[in-house]
Formats: C-alpha cells, structure tokens, sequence
C-alpha cells in the first residue's frame, strides 16, 4: 500500500524524495510549498488525506546533528481508507517569519497551529486566531523550546475574559450589535467552567445565548496543561511510562501500551506472544472502563443517576482484579519496554471471567433503562449532529468518528498485535448525534469483551519480556553475584535504554481514538523530543461546531457524550 | 411529635458549651465542594459511590456551588493557569472553610516539577489536611475527612481561621 502512495508523491511532486519510516512515509519541503502541497494532498482524489491528525514543531537547538534551520514543523496526515499515513516536514529558520496556515483546509489544523504557536513560538501565517492555547495569557517565551528552563514558573494573577474571541465568532456567524436591536433581544455571556460539574474536568465553555439557545461558542482548555512534553524530555524512556499512565487516566494501562509499543517498533524489537495477548487482554478491558466511566458520567449529566450506580459499580468492582495484578487501583505503570511488569496471577482467568459477566449485567441492566426509553431519545437523538466530513476535518478519530458511520479502527486497518486474528466488529453510527455516540460506545464494550474472551482461549504459556539485555533488566542472582549483570542493571536504569537516534511516529487505538507518539531520538537514554497526540484535544477542537445553534442543555450531554478527558487534551 | 430520649425530656432544657453543639452540627454535616481537575477526581469518584460510601460521614451533598460549601476537596493537579479560579472558589465559600489537598500534585506538584505547575496549593490557599497517593485510594480520602472532623472538634467560633494567610496570588 505504501508503494503505491510512494508512487503517485513522485508522480505529482516530481521534485520530492519520500521515504518511508516505519509504517510512515516521510517527505521533506520548503516552508514556501507548504500551501500549494498541503492543498493538493487534501484535494486530490488520488492522494485524499481527509484527516491531519497533528501539527509539531522540533527545535534543534541542542540536537547533535544540526540541520540548517533551527526549527521544523511536522504535519502529519491521514488517509484512513487507503491506510495511508504521511508526515510532511518542513524547515522553519525564523520563527517570527513563520509557515503558512492550513487552517482553511483542516479543522483540526486550528487548534494544532496555536498549539506549536504557544509552545515554540513559530508563527502561522494568515491563522485566523493565533494566540496561546495550553499556557496562560500573561505567560512569556515559549517552553519547549530547548533554551526555556523547565523549572521556570511564571504565575498567572487572572483568568482571560474572552470576551473578544466570542464577539468575533459572532460577527463570523453574520451576528453583530444591529442585529441583536433589529431582533430586539439582548445576547446573554454564559460560562460554563473551569470549574463546573458538567465539564468534567476543567474546561472552560463560553456561550453567547439567545434564550436558550447558543449562538457562538469559544472554548479555552490548558487548565490542566502539566507540561507532559517538557517533563519527558528530561526523563529516561522507562521513566516515563508512569506519566503516560496520567494522559487519559481512565484508561491508564491504554496510554502505557500504547507508549512502549511505539519505542519496540523503532527498536525492531519483537515482544514474546504472551506478553502481546497479555497487552490484547489488558487494553480492551481498559477500554472497557474507559467506556464505563464515560457512559455512567453522560448518563448523570442527563438525569439517570441509576445508570451511574449499575455501570460505576462495575468499574469499582474491576478495581480489585487490577489491583491484583498491578498494585495500583488507577495509575498501573504496568508496561516496560520490551514486555510487561509481571505475568498474570495464578487464576486470573476465573477472576477476569466474574469481572467480565458482572460488567455485561451492568451494562445490560443499564441498556434496559436507556435502550427503550423515551425520555433518552428526545434527549439525544437528533442533538448535536457530528457530519463525517466536519469530523474527519477536525480531526476527530476513535468511538466519536465512527458514531457519524466512518468506520476507522486502526486495530482492523493496520493491525497490530495479531489484532487481524480476533473475530469483532467495528460498531458505527448513522447520524453522529448524542445518541450514536453512547450506542457505540455500548456496543464497544460488548465487543472488546468478545476479544478477551477470544484472547483468553488463545494465549500462550512463556516469558512476558523479551531476552535482550539492551531492553530487560537482567536477573537478580545475576546483578548480585556478577559484575556484568551489576553493570548492566546500573546502566538501565540511570541511563536508560538506549534508543537509536532519529525521528518516527507510531500510533495506537486507544479508548478515545488513535493516541500518537511521535519521537526525536538523539541516541541516549531518554528521548530528545516527545510529542503525543492526544484524540481529546482534536475532539474538543470541533466542540463548537456540534453545539452552536443547540440547546445550553444540550452542550452539557454532549461534552459528556465525546468523552473529554483532562490529562489527555492538556497533557 | 418526639420519637428517641428527648421525648422524655419534655420541654427541659440541655446545657452545653456553643462550640461543642456547633461543632457538632458542622462535624456532620460538612458539604464537600470538589474541585476536581485531573486523575484524583475519578478517585474521588469512587470514594462517592457506593463502595466507600461518604454518606457514612455525613459528607455526601457534595455541591459544585462553593456558596453552599463548606469544605474544598482539591483533587488533582493545579495549574499556573488554573490557580486564580482555585483562589476565586476559595474565597467565595463562606466561612468557617476547610480545605484537603488531594493527592501529590495538590499537595506538592507530584511528579510535575515544572513551569506549568503549582508546587503544592498551599502557595495559593490555606490547606488543612494533605492526602499522600498518586491517587489516593478512596479510604484515603475518608481519612482525610476524619481528621478534618478532629480539627473542627478543636476549634471555636470565637476565633477566625487562616486570618493572615498571604498566597503568591495575595
């Protein structure tokens, strides 16, 4: 498949060398081309690239082999029905000079630019609102770039009105003071969050109302931004895995995987058969929970607070079995490179087995409230439509996609961990309303237990970590009674595991959407540069576009509905 | 009409001290205003449900209106950017005001020592009980609660709490 996309690149860019790394193929082009090929790429039938999944910068300041340009910003894009993946690269010398936009052409590229704005400082030209996004407005310089100390705090005194930003959306959707006095009504400034039960979390919602209903919306997230990024580049590869358990903590052991599967990729190292069916089991329960919580909360958030107790009790009652295995009841750190922590208890086939038969009566206690209830389906059917082209253009990937019929799923389109071997299905929508997204994720949780069930009869007795001592802490007998067993250990863990040097993404389906690392290497222990992205932080992006001629009532179940979660959207 | 032992008490009157009978009612019948932000809330999700129960401590309104609060439960981590709401919420509950600091990040900043995190909302607010974990288990938190009913048990109404505090945001 790559071959062929390799192909038609030369073909229509005569003048660009692809080369591909990975499952990726990579090109590199002057910042002047960037609107001329970022528009044929989206537009031409042959290429397609419907989704750009994120924007990064990469500042080189210290990196050893120096390019020219100090910066450089990479897109990465997506054809879903082709399995395509393309990252397109671009040098950027002066900051201040900038790339142009490609906002007008994704959705998604808005919030990306301001994103790679606030933490490098590279301007984007013709961006219809570049300001910051994750740090506050009275912050100054820009953190990720290789000269920001990563202790220096800068302390924000007050919360932006945002006054401006909402009076501009309304003047783009044709509303302005003479037609508020022609109408005879006054526009009311609502605020929901940062601190709010409906937001979950803490995001801020600004609406301008009229009676009821929401004219223009603005969203502000960064409230919870913990400067994920920064804090990895200054940690070993193993020592980052209990960080990635805090990106979507509601799924801790998602974000792991995902994270050591997109090092053992660029490290070409092959984990043991147990160790992959340990990460199948383990990722679709986990998607299990995430889909509990997110339910039993959307489900509150409309009145049923029976729904919270009957799927909630589940989730809790799934915490003894994790605890079990892991030590920890939320943040499980139980991935390594090269395999797992621990192999499975004595037994644990017997506990997963109770946990999985009491979640189904759960949530089929839980559907029998929901499925035939009136009072639900005027509530959700029909609110906040989510067209499959506004969500492919803004990003959006995982359950919330495929509740508008677009049925990407990276664990059927490009597989990994014999995913190709399970029998499921890919549950979608038809309308890509509040309804569709629930029953999606309704439908999910029936079909990841189908795929523990089938992975339960399948898995193989072995090691759950690779025997290769750059990656695997050698035994103890060994690290107590020889120094090369000694040296070895001391040489993991205070310098890491050493990662070749260079530069490749890898992505993921987590519980929300396809959870991306992207990776700059430089040889060492740790990585150079580390970026996630996060399936949140594009779906909130496009929040306004699903609630903005709705109901107020309506914006609560509807955050509820895509599952926003704080960690993850501001890393 | 009378039920228990007052009903033989007819209309005879109990003599106490006001801050014993004060303290008491406020003892039992704290109203948690959660802020939660980060991975701690869904802890204390869990300590809310049926498992762990609050109710059994009397603290189970919990209400997102710090007017009607009367104990701050910060569960997760605060930001530089989230601070000056976290201060807002804070001087918005009526007094007398409790506050527990869930979880690392809110006691120290955690695992997060960096430029986007407040190190420890103490900077910011008085804080009365800090929680260790990362997260808390739920008994954590019903631990915490605990001791903030020994602390309102020590005091008086006569006497103002946190008069002199002085946060970065001060």
């Amino acid at each position: 498949m790559t071959d062929s996309l390799t192909d038609k690149l030369q073909v229509l860019f005569p003048e660009i060398e692809p080369r591909t790394v990975l499952d990726c193929t990579v090109i590199d082009i002057d910042p002047q081309a960037v609107p001329q090929v970022m528009e044929r790429l989206k537009t031409y039938p042959d290429l397609g690239f419907s989704l750009l999944l994120d924007i990064t910068a990469i500042d080189y300041l210290t990196y050893p082999q120096k390019p020219a340009a100090r910066f450089c910003v990479v897109y990465t894009l997506r054809n879903w029905e082709r399995n395509w993946l393309l990252q397109v690269r671009t040098p950027v010398a002066d900051p201040e000079h900038g790339v142009e936009s490609v906002a007008h052409l994704w959705g998604s590229a808005d919030w990306a630019e301001r994103e790679v704005y606030d933490q490098y400082g590279i301007i984007f030209r013709n961006h219809p609102d570049l300001r910051r996004i994750l740090n506050h407005w009275q912050f100054e310089g820009h953190p990720l770039r290789k000269d920001y100390d990563i202790f220096k705090g800068q302390i924000c005194y007050e919360a932006d009105s945002l006054e401006k930003e909402i009076r501009a959306r309304l003047a783009s959707k044709g509303i302005d003071e003479s037609t508020m006095q022609d109408i005879n009504t006054e526009m009311m400034f609502l605020n929901l969050g940062p601190s709010h039960p409906a937001t979950h979390g803490a995001i801020r919602i600004f609406t301008a109302l009229d009676g009821e209903t929401i004219m223009a919306n603005v969203n502000e997230i960064g409230y919870l931004h913990r400067g994920f990024e920064k804090t990895a580049e200054n940690r070993t590869y193993n020592q980052i895995i209990p960080l990635t358990d805090r990106l979507n903590y509601c799924s801790a052991l998602m974000n792991n995987i995902g994270y050591a599967k997109a090092i053992e990729s660029w490290l070409g190292l092959e984990i043991t058969e147990r160790a992959m069916f340990m990460r199948v089991v383990l990722s679709e329960f986990f998607r299990v929970q995430d889909h509990l919580v997110c339910l039993a909360a959307n489900l509150v958030d409309m009145g049923g607070l029976t729904n919270y107790w009957y799927l909630y009790n589940e989730k809790e009652a799934s915490y003894d079995f994790i605890s079990r295995l892991t030590g920890a009841r939320l943040t499980s750190s139980f991935t390594r490179i090269g395999g797992m922590y621990r192999d499975f208890y004595e037994g644990w086939e017997d506990d997963m087995e109770q946990q999985l038969k009491a979640i189904e009566k759960g949530v089929n206690d839980s559907l029998k409230l929901v499925l035939q209830n009136r009072i639900v389906h005027d509530r959700t059917q029909g609110t906040c439509v989510l067209s499959p082209e506004t969500a492919l253009s803004y990003g959006y990937t995982g359950p919330n996609l495929r509740s508008t019929g677009v049925s990407f799923d990276i664990r059927k389109d490009n597989p990994y961990y014999n995913y190709e071997s399970f029998d499921f299905c890919v549950p979608v929508g038809s309308h890509g309303d509040v309804y569709d997204r629930i029953m999606v994720r309704f439908e999910e949780i029936f079909e990841s237990i189908k795929i523990i069930r089938q992975a339960m009869k399948m898995i193989p007795e072995g090691p759950v970590f690779v025997d290769d001592h750059r990656v695997a802490l050698p035994p103890k007998d060994q690290v107590y009674n020889k120094i090369e067993g000694l040296a070895n250990h001391f040489k993991l863990i205070f310098e890491g595991v050493k990662v070749p040097a260079g530069e490749w993404y890898d992505s993921y389906e987590a519980a929300n959407g396809e959870l991306g690392f992207h990776f700059v290497a430089d040889g060492s222990g740790g990585p150079y540069k580390l970026k996630v992205r996060p399936p949140c932080f594009y779906a909130m992006g496009g929040f306004h576009e699903m609630i903005e001629g709705e109901m107020i009532a309506d914006a609560v179940i509807n955050l509820g509905s895509i599952n926003i979660i704080g960690g993850e959207l501001d890393r | 009409m009378a039920l228990g032992i007052e009903a033989g008490l007819g209309d005879s009157v109990l003599t106490t001290k006001l801050d014993e009978i004060i303290n008491w009612g406020r003892q039992y019948s704290l109203w948690p205003m959660v802020f939660g932000t980060a991975c701690c809330a869904i802890e204390f999700m869990s300590a809310a449900a049926s498992q762990h129960d609050i109710s059994r401590f009397g603290a189970e309104v919990v209400r997102f209106s710090p007017r009607q609060a009367d104990l701050m439960l910060v569960c997760g981590t605060i930001s530089y950017k989230q601070a000056p709401i976290l201060k807002r919420i804070y001087d918005q509950m009526p007094d007398p005001r409790w506050v527990v600091a869930m979880g690392a990040c809110a006691s120290s900043g955690g695992i997060y020592d960096n430029y986007c995190t407040v190190q420890g909302i103490d900077t910011v607010i008085p804080v009365d009980v800090f929680i260790s974990g990362c997260p808390p288990r739920p008994e954590a938190v019903l631990d915490a609660l605990m001791k903030i009913q020994e602390k309102i048990q020590t005091e008086s109404v006569l006497v103002d709490r946190h008069k002199d505090f002085k946060g970065i945001l001060d």
